[in-house]
């Protein structure tokens, strides 16, 4: 099936057609760029909620409940939970089915899993072109998932609408971790294992973070939550809609999300310059001339780079 | 070349999963992207996950007696979805030699009993692949 077919047949709101057009994207496979281009106006409708938080925090079993309670509701939802893949093997496991068993025969619930594939961040390459054709495919709430270490959580803002910061009690240092850069970023948190000793105390800590700051636009609720029974989830989603209503008020909404089309637009040119770079130095692997500078010899490769073939 | 995307699922009742979880290390060991869905999965729950994954491969493994039932039903329910003609379906698991045959006729490709190594397996898959990997 052409690209162009199967950007077509997305938009009419085939699963098989959404499915495979997510794989020939994420591969980069001929026409990907026609087929995203023909789904653009489209891939901005869906309301993206980010997962974030420490691994074994409880992201895909309450994102699992958090998607059955929308779908219960009439809603399409696309959830896209992702894992690291191996720098080593390029291989991956991919496991946050697992706990997505409320979901997982769902007619309205789109499920996809991906691996990092070599991108750092919290996120894959492909992400944000996979929640356009989510949402060409007529998702009306798209839940991300992240990897849930180290810098993504930087990633999941320029991605999400909603950023939902998952925690739990006795994890330890993550919590420092988190406590010390990114309180800020989430929108939402949820104490999860709430049934666990130190669900309370965790609130409270993160209570008095958010305390801190006195200027809040906006100030994140912290719900605990059990998400194995699904207890706290519904009043989770109404902390999310609370977000949501107060970004639709003034434009704000609007606001982030031409940042968002801004990050997108930095990330795809700076993707294929990367990749100019890439075959240049391919070039240059031969080069074991120790007697050059590196200085001049990047001003050399620089004037190679010939802008036709980005 | 893209990465080979294999479905691992455990479908019946049995409360085992260790001969899947060996299979899913050795397939990402392999370089492949294996979606793992855990234990009791329904034949709808491994079909939705095949079309919704996009998988190359949906290898179920089964020890609990049910695979005549079982087996059948997620490839009926595939062909239903349309995904069936472009994807590779492997059953394993302790299955009493009587039973291949028929298996095979119901539209699974290949049956492996407990005497095979992943090693053969990953070979298997390699060769036979109902898409190519460009
Ligand atoms: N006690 C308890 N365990 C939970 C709860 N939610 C999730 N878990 C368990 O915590 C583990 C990690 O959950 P998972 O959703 O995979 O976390 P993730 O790594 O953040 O996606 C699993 O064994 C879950 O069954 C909860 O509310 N209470
Ligand atoms: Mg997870």
């Amino acid at each position: 099936m052409s690209p162009l077919e199967l950007a077509r047949l997305t938009l009419a709101g085939d699963k098989r057609a959404c499915s495979r057009l997510i794989s020939l994207t994420e591969n980069e496979g001929t026409g990907y760029l026609d087929a995203l281009k023909a789904i653009y106006p489209c891939a901005d409708k869906a309301y993206v909620i980010g997962v974030t938080g420490p691994p074994g925090s409880g992201k895909s079993t309450l994102t699992d409940k958090l998607a059955k309670t929308l779908a219960d509701g009439g809603k399409r939802v696309g959830i896209v939970a992702i894992d690291p893949t191996s720098p080593f093997t390029k291989g991956s496991i991919l496991g946050d089915r697992i706990r997505m068993g409320a979901v997982s025969a769902d007619k309205n619930v789109f499920i996809r899993s991906m691996g990092t594939r070599g991108s750092l961040g919290g996120l894959s390459k492909a992400t944000a072109n996979t929640l356009a054709i989510l949402s060409a495919y007529g998702c009306d709430y798209i839940l991300v998932e992240t990897v849930g270490v180290g810098q993504s959580e930087i990633d999941i803002v320029r991605t999400a609408d909603t950023t939902l910061m998952v925690m739990a009690p006795g994890l330890g240092d993550d919590i420092q971790a988190i406590k010390a850069g990114v309180m800020e970023i989430a929108d939402v948190f949820a104490v999860n294992k709430a049934d666990k000793d130190g669900a309370k105390k965790t609130q409270l800590e993160i209570s008095a973070m958010l305390d801190f700051r006195m200027d809040w636009d906006f100030k994140p609720t912290v719900r605990l939550t059990v998400a194995e029974t699904g207890d706290g989830v519904d009043g989770l989603l109404g902390d999310i809609m609370a977000h949501r209503d107060y970004l639709s008020n003034g434009g704000k909404l609007e606001k982030k999300r031409a940042y968002k089309r801004m990050s997108h637009i930095r990330d795809i040119i700076r993707d294929r310059l990367d990749r100019r770079v890439e075959e240049l130095m391919a070039d240059l692997a031969a080069c074991t001339d120790a007697g050059r500078d590196p200085y001049s010899m990047s001003e050399e490769l620089i004037r190679k780079i010939d802008l036709t073939r980005i | 070349m893209r990465p080979i995307r294999v479905l691992v699922a455990k479908p019946g009742l049995d409360g085992h999963d260790r001969g899947a979880k060996v299979l899913a290390r050795a397939f990402r060991d392999a370089g492949m992207e294996v979606i793992y869905t855990g234990l009791r999965q329904t034949p709808e729950q491994i079909t939705q996950a095949a079309v919704q994954e996009d998988v190359d491969v949906v290898a179920m493994s089964i020890l609990s007696g049910a695979h005549m039932h079982l087996l059948p039903k997620v490839v009926a329910l595939m062909k239903e979805e349309g995904v069936y003609d472009d994807t590779l379906v492997l059953g394993g698991g302790v299955i009493p030699q009587e039973d291949i045959p028929l298996l095979k006729e119901a539209g699974i490709q290949e049956i492996f009993t407990p005497g095979t190594t992943t090693e053969e397996t990953i070979e298997y898959i390699k060769n036979n692949l109902k898409r190519d990997l460009s």
